[in-house]
């Protein structure tokens, strides 16, 4: 592969035909024959060259990246070389890749001492040991797998094919993973090892150029490195012809550079750390280092230097690199090295071998130069970096010094550029809501099941906040502390058949914690039906605040521009929630909801772009399209993550029978979610900048094998083969906006690092198909068009992208102890709820001219009219049944009432009486169309006429409300008449089971209970009070007591007065309380008649006079016949018990009772039959033979008394009998 | 006339604030008993300085029945002692023997005072016991409640009055303790319903959520949420206790984060005051407060002035 290296180098082949070589094949070049016939034999290593040509400037750049030990055991076997050999494609191929990534065979010297600067990205995902990815760029990342696992971007690891390569590759033994350091630990590698210095002095490298000859700058290397290192073909050649044309500016600039140099030369304040120039070899690693500067003049050779960084711009141009960004870390670490390892003079000796042999970068200023010279051509994609990088960048004086002309226009950019990446709060940990219309008993098989949701929900939250307490803690463990618990749930679950139930609760606290930023997740998904109020306003923002300054106090580790999917923040313990209720069932629900959720909100229809007013507009798509891609890259991530769960394994098959039969027997399972069909309609639809980010996330979390399989490789080859047809040069009104580009280069090329997918996926597979390109001709404009991605949204889902500023800053702060970095957490800006789904129409031409009415209005009329048409349509529903539906429960109600009566007697079951109700009442419910439509008349118009802006024509206006009212009848009819008869029936159910479970008198009464008069100001003694008060008088009557103790009757009278003061007001009463006094009254009624109640009076304890006992019976009386409003239960006065206290009294006095029994029937307290049944009751009580006798003799007294009220009465007060009297009559 | 006894008094578990004591707000309610302002049911005025034992701890007073029964510490600890077959045969023994000699004589009250037990508790015991014996099977529970909650539904005439002696005899435990509770956790609720609709805040109660299906119900859910001290507050729980460490843990577990999780952070009353350090779940969403708060801060509005 080196021989189109080699052949370019010689200038035998130009840097643009050999790109149009690799892009196109042959024919490419055929504009140039001679070229395209020295690169003919080369053919079969076509495909090898971009691995060939990563490796080649990775391990190029070893001596000044890694900090590992100083010289790699570099033996270059130079009989290897054969230019050109034919090799086997896949073993050189793979030779090569492995160590494009190579594994950190290389024990750790160089990190002694140092803390591992890129621990593993966010803490493993799984079980197994956690693999790093793009190791080659996390810089020191390579420290924590070593002997763990092959590296993560280190993908090629040789499979099947061991066999020495044979390419001019071999020389430099780039695969032998012993040899060679890992490439990628530069940056924070360099930083690592240094203490922070000063900022670079600029005018020091420009006074110290001043020194150099400007002239010769550029045309030839620095005098001491000359000799090594120039070949003299290159020394012969005019360096510039053979750039393409876009190059040859760089001679103006150059020029530009020299004036500017000297213009700063002179301007520039003295040099302050000019000392630090001559203290070049750091002594010890812990020492101080400053950078070496660098300086143009001394750039060793640049004719070479420039062929390569051109070939390798146009490879990164052309998309044949797999991660751009990655490609930008490395030459933003080549800009930003410290120090070079200084190469031993064999290596550079030019005789041996050919212009391969000789180092590429032999000092820094070669480096520099490389990298500066890449950057020129990326400038495109720098320019729209985010703010904070281009600042850096722009301050760089290393890009200044080299290349004025760039660093002038990144400052324009910067100067011109918006996009700043905000550091937002996260949002406060807020708990789904409670929405009756899903969790309510309805929604549930059982009362159990109900229950049991109930249970788990708090056991869910609980979990959560003890997660969130301690996850943090040294020596907490998930599994430890919570797994049990979490089982138990699930097992609760399962016996209850809830998990559905579960998983959207689950699901959508994923969402709320760990997709919005503003708390109003539930919004922001267009799920919840009305605006929550709940969930708008729960920002905690200080314990946010503070979380979030642990956070940044605490370094979070460095995960290098290429870290594997991790699980940040709450995500965290969803992640672990799943591992550890290892439930198959609630794993199958989850898969179930996230597909339909990814579904729904992929196919959501965002609004179009409107060019009236653009930047609320803009602003307005970018928030819901943010919102909505944020959510779908988080349902997703989560989806992959469980899909893929059952088949994760460490390592990849070991063999190749075990690895195709595993194929074998996957490629017989369908997708769970049939992401190839939603690429294809989404690349389709021209949706590939929502569809492909989530999608990239849900693949992500492939095992080994999946991708392999039939239908995930169709996938991942329609993705490549966007991938390569994303040139980010070509832009043009069809395609898709630049950012929306960068977005997906990002992210896919985040994908094509994941270990586990295969390698020579990317560079094996054959570019640039044309299938992509027909789509475009499609007249539809699609999101892909818009400019619906900005920096924040590119931050957001591709942090890694933020290393680069971290790279940046620690260049320039010098310390990179803590691999320090000001983007440390992106999040997303933006969410706001999406405009609910308009219901679709289907009504024939009607529908056709409705939708052309549409079509010549702007778009937001058709969104007003589509939201107020579901709105309307969904009130309509709810009035119907607030007003209708509630009518009818209230007839049936006392339909209901009436038929219980006579249901008692006939003992019919209330089941069968409700069916028959609501038989009876259904029917009437075809009313509830008319009525609805009435309603959707009266409101969508006032609606309409609201939203709409006041120009609108009345013509327009008019048709506006028309259709909105139709769409809204439509929908409101529609669910009417499916649904009415069924939703009658139901609260009709609801309400009679209310009413026949608090069955009883009370409750009828209840309704009416409530409320004093007006003036009343609630001074009457509370209810609790009184209950306690009678208790304290009953336990005195009931003994035991002190001879001393007694109550006054004055008391009695107060307490009974202040009972009427309550049951007047009733403000503080409730049916409990007064149940409670109730029967306390009657409790203390029976004592009195008893005479035992003990007075307290003057000369002590004594029976009160029987004149105050009837005073006070009068007044219980007269509270129970008045004052009461629930039933009193005067029978207990004449149970055996209450009546059994006569017994004990000595003399028996009967004169009470009877005086009692006559107040009762008089007030129409009990009926005469009522008591007679309860005196006869009692007389089949054991009494004492006496007792009998006399209760005997009171009820035929009683019993012979005239029946007539009211006389009686005054004949009872007049009678009084004397003790003596019913004594003698027994 | 029952002749008078003497029992030591038993060691009465005293709150730092009076239950039972509605504390109005200062304003423009005065306390509602003109007489007493004072109503503690362990010290009713009419006893004076007895010294008949009542068996009296104190009490919380609690609104829902499910919950009248926080039990007292001491009596939780030793309730399992009560509860071994062998007490249970022990207690029923001496009661049976207790009514042969006198029927009339606080057997099972002087039984429960003796052995430090709630009385009403020591009536359950017995009775379910009673019952057992009749009916060869155990009760259920509700029947014994029902028995409880009126003895003269027990068919022992003895056994019904000894059991409501220990009823109006006990100031911590039965359902006429039970009933006090539950009257003043509903004074209280009142007392705020009072306060908010006082001050415009419109709210949805126990009863509607219950009615739209909601599976746990504080006492009031604001319908526009409110800030207070800087906190967010979606409902408001009334307890008309005294909040100790025991309790308040309970209550978070089956009440307060019940309610968080569903409508978010909330805020509790303690009518009787709280252990301050049980205050610590404000971040969380968990605000304690003893009185109804008067710097309530509205949507669209700055302080609601009492």
């Amino acid at each position: 592969m080196a021989a189109v290296l080699e052949a370019l180098l010689r200038e035998e082949v130009t840097a643009e035909v050999a790109v149009r070589w690799l892009v196109c094949g042959a024919q490419g070049a055929e504009d140039a024959p001679e070229e395209a016939a020295a690169l003919a034999p080369l053919e079969p290593l076509r495909k090898e060259f971009v691995p060939f040509l990563l490796n080649f400037l990775r391990e190029q750049s070893t001596c000044a990246l890694p900090q590992g030990p100083p010289t790699p055991a570099k033996a270059p076997r130079a009989s290897a070389e054969r230019p050109g050999g034919p090799s086997t494609a896949r073993g050189s191929g793979r030779g090569v890749r492995s160590q494009l990534f190579p594994a950190p065979a290389e024990p750790p010297a160089a990190s002694l001492g140092e803390p591992p600067l890129a621990r593993r990205g966010g803490g493993g995902r799984r079980r197994g040991p956690v693999r790093e990815r793009g190791g080659r760029g996390a810089g020191g990342s390579e420290e924590g797998e070593i002997g763990d696992s092959p590296p993560w971007g280190g993908g090629w690891r040789p499979r099947g094919s061991n066999s020495p390569s044979p390419s001019p590759a071999e020389p430099l033994n780039l695969s032998n993973l012993e040899e060679f350091p890992p490439v990628g630990s530069v940056p924070p590698g360099p930083a690592g090892r240094m203490k922070p210095s000063r900022r670079i002095n600029p005018t020091r490298v420009s006074a110290e150029r001043s020194l150099s000859k400007p002239k010769t700058c550029f045309t030839s290397p620095p005098i001491s490195q000359a000799p090594n290192s120039q070949p003299p073909v290159l020394d012969n050649s005019p360096w510039g012809l053979d750039l393409p044309v876009g190059c040859s500016s760089l001679q103006e600039e150059r020029a530009m550079l020299r004036k500017e140099r000297f213009k700063l030369l002179h301007h520039s304040p003295t040099p302050a750390s000019s000392a630090l120039e001559s203290g070049l070899p750091a002594p010890s690693r812990t020492g101080s280092l400053t950078p070496e500067p660098a300086d143009p003049g001394k750039v060793s050779c640049q004719p070479r230097l420039e062929l390569v960084a051109i070939v390798y711009s146009s490879c990164i141009a052309e998309n044949l690199v797999p991660s751009l960004f990655l490609e930008l870390f490395f030459v933003l670490q080549l800009l930003t090295v410290r120090r070079m390892i200084h190469v031993e003079k064999d290596d550079l000796e030019p005789s041996l071998g050919g212009p391969l042999k000789r180092p590429l970068f032999q000092n820094i200023h070669d480096c520099v130069f490389f990298a500066v010279l890449v950057l020129e051509h990326q400038f495109q994609v720098l320019s729209r970096l985010d703010k904070g990088t281009l600042k850096l960048l722009a301050e760089n004086e290393r890009l200044l010094c080299f290349s004025p002309t760039l660093q002038g226009r990144l400052r324009k950019a910067y100067e011109r550029s918006t996009a700043k990446v905000s550091l937002l709060l996260s949002p406060p940990a807020q708990a789904v809501s409670f929405q009756p219309e899903t969790d309510n008993r309805a929604n549930f098989s059982s009362d159990r099941a109900f229950h049991t949701f109930k249970k788990q929900r708090d056991v869910f939250y609980e979990v959560l906040r003890e997660w969130e307490d301690r996850h943090e803690e040294p020596g907490w463990d998930f599994e430890k502390g919570l797994g049990n618990r979490i089982r138990s749930m699930m097992s609760q679950l399962s016996t209850a058949s809830s998990h559905s139930h579960f998983v959207r609760l689950f699901q959508k606290q994923l969402l709320q914690m760990c997709q919005s930023p503003s708390g109003a997740g539930g919004m922001a998904l267009g799920e919840a039906p009305d605006p929550d109020v709940l969930s708008m306003l729960g920002a905690d923002k200080l314990g946010r605040l503070r979380r979030l300054q642990e956070r940044l106090v605490a370094p979070q580790s460095g995960s290098g521009p290429c870290p594997p999917p991790t699980f940040p923040g709450w995500q965290g313990f969803f992640r672990d929630f799943i591992l550890s209720a290892s439930s198959f069932q609630f794993n199958q629900h989850l898969m179930d909801s996230l597909s339909l959720k990814i579904r729904e909100l992929n196919d959501l229809p965002l609004p179009q772009h409107e060019p009236s007013d653009e930047d609320v507009d803009r602003q307005d798509e970018r928030r819901q399209f943010a919102s909505v891609l944020l959510s779908l890259r988080l349902l997703a991530k989560f989806l992959g993550f469980v899909v893929f769960l059952p088949y994760q394994s460490p390592e990849p098959p070991p063999t190749r029978e075990l690895q195709d039969s595993a194929l074998a027997l996957r490629n017989q399972v369908p997708p769970v979610l049939d992401v190839l069909t939603l690429l294809q309609q989404g690349l389709q639809n021209h949706q590939a900048v929502l569809t492909v980010p989530w999608l990239v996330e849900f693949l992500s979390f492939v095992d080994h094998v999946a991708p392999l399989l039939d239908y995930y490789h169709s996938v991942f080859s329609l993705l490549l083969q966007l991938y390569r047809s994303l040139i980010l040069s070509e832009e043009s009104e069809r395609r898709m906006c630049f950012l929306n580009k960068l977005l997906l280069l990002a992210v896919l090329g985040w994908l094509f690092q994941i270990p586990t997918v295969p390698e020579d996926l990317f560079f094996l597979a054959e570019g640039r198909p044309d299938a992509l390109e027909g789509a475009t001709v499609s007249l539809v404009q699609g999101l892909d068009t818009m400019p619906v991605v900005d920096q924040q949204l590119l931050y957001t889902c591709c942090p890694f992208i933020g290393e680069l500023r971290k790279l940046l800053a620690s260049w320039v702060s010098g310390s990179s102890g803590r691999s320090g970095g000001f983007v440390r957490k992106i999040t997303p800006t933006s969410t706001t709820a999406l405009g609910p789904q308009a219901p679709k129409t289907s009504q024939g031409l009607q529908a056709e001219l409705a939708q052309a009415f549409f079509h010549n209005q702007p778009p937001s009329l058709r969104r007003t009219v589509e939201f107020v048409a579901e709105r309307i349509g969904s009130n309509c529903v709810k009035h119907i049944k607030a007003t209708f539906v509630a009518d009818l429960v209230r007839q049936a109600e006392s339909r209901l009432q009436e038929q219980l009566g006579e249901q008692q007697e006939e003992g019919g079951a209330p089941a069968q009486l409700l069916e028959a109700l609501c038989d009876q009442i259904c029917p009437e419910g075809t009313q509830a169309l008319a009525q609805g439509r009435e309603f959707c008349r009266k409101k969508g118009p006032e609606a309409v006429r609201v939203l709409l802006p006041e120009e609108t024509s009345p013509a327009v206006l008019r048709s506006a409300e028309d259709i909105a009212v139709g769409l809204a009848m439509e929908k409101a009819c529609a669910w009417l008449s499916a649904n009415i008869t069924a939703l009658i029936r139901r609260e009709v159910k609801a309400a009679v089971s209310r009413t026949l479970r608090a069955q009883g008198p009370d409750v009828a009464a209840q309704g009416e209970r409530r409320g004093c008069s007006r003036a009343c100001e609630h001074h009457a003694p509370l209810p609790s009070h009184l209950i306690s008060e009678i208790k304290d008088v009953l336990a005195l009557a009931v003994g035991p007591r002190d001879p001393e103790e007694g109550v006054a009757p004055e008391h009695l009278e107060t307490l009974l007065q202040q009972l009427r003061e309550t049951l007047q007001c009733r403000q503080f009463l409730c049916l409990i309380s007064e149940q409670q006094l109730a029967k306390c009254s009657v409790e203390l009624a029976s004592f009195l008649v008893a005479d035992q109640v003990p007075t307290l009076g003057p000369p002590g304890p004594q029976r009160l006079e029987r004149g105050e006992a009837r005073g006070l019976l009068q007044t219980l009386l007269s509270l129970w016949h008045e004052d009461f409003q629930v039933p009193v239960p005067l029978q207990l006065l004449l149970s055996p018990r209450n009546v059994g206290l006569l017994a004990d009294t000595r003399p028996r006095e009967w004169d009470l009772l009877l005086f009692l029994l006559r107040g009762l029937v008089d007030r129409g307290l009990m009926g005469r039959v009522e008591i007679e049944t309860c005196l006869k009751s009692l007389h089949q009580a054991p009494w004492p033979e006496d007792f009998s006798e006399e209760l005997a003799t009171l009820s035929c007294l009683f019993l012979a008394e005239p029946q007539v009220p009211g006389p009686r009465l005054r004949a009872c007060e007049l009678m009084r009998p004397p003790r003596g009297t019913v004594l003698a009559q027994s | 006339m029952v002749p008078p006894i003497s029992i030591p008094r038993p060691v009465a578990f005293r709150a730092a604030s009076a239950p039972g004591v509605i504390s109005l707000p200062s304003d423009s309610r005065s306390p509602p008993p003109p007489s007493r302002a004072k109503h503690d049911i362990d010290q009713g005025p009419v006893r004076g300085d007895s010294s008949v034992p009542r068996g009296c701890a104190t009490y919380q007073a609690e609104p829902e029945e499910a919950e009248t029964e926080v039990p007292q510490k001491h009596i939780k600890r030793t309730h399992a002692k009560h509860h071994t077959a062998e007490a249970i045969e022990t207690y029923y023994q001496r009661y049976l023997s207790g009514v042969v000699k006198d029927g009339t004589a606080p057997v099972l009250l002087e039984l429960a005072n003796e052995v430090d037990y709630a009385p009403s508790l020591m009536a359950r015991i017995i009775l379910e016991r009673f019952l057992q014996e009749q009916e060869e099977s155990p009760p259920s529970k509700s029947v014994i409640n029902s028995m409880l909650r009126d003895p003269s539904q027990i068919p022992d005439g003895v056994l019904a009055n000894q059991v409501y002696q220990c009823i109006v005899n006990d100031c911590c435990y039965g359902p006429l303790v039970g009933c006090i509770k539950h009257a003043i956790g509903h004074e209280h609720e009142v007392l705020l319903r009072d306060l908010l609709l006082e001050r415009n805040l419109s709210f949805l109660d126990e009863d509607q959520l219950r009615a739209k299906g909601y599976d746990k119900t504080p006492d009031f859910i604001l319908e526009v949420p409110v800030a207070l001290e800087g906190h967010i507050i979606h409902w408001i729980e009334s307890k008309a206790s005294f909040g100790d460490e025991c309790s308040h843990q309970a209550y978070l577990h089956d009440q307060f984060w019940s309610y968080w999780n569903r409508f978010g952070p909330g805020l509790v009353i303690y009518w009787y005051g709280f252990i301050e350090e049980l205050d610590c779940n404000r971040e969380r969403g968990i605000l304690l407060k003893d009185c109804f708060p008067t710097d309530l801060v509205t949507l669209g509005q700055s302080i609601v002035q009492p």
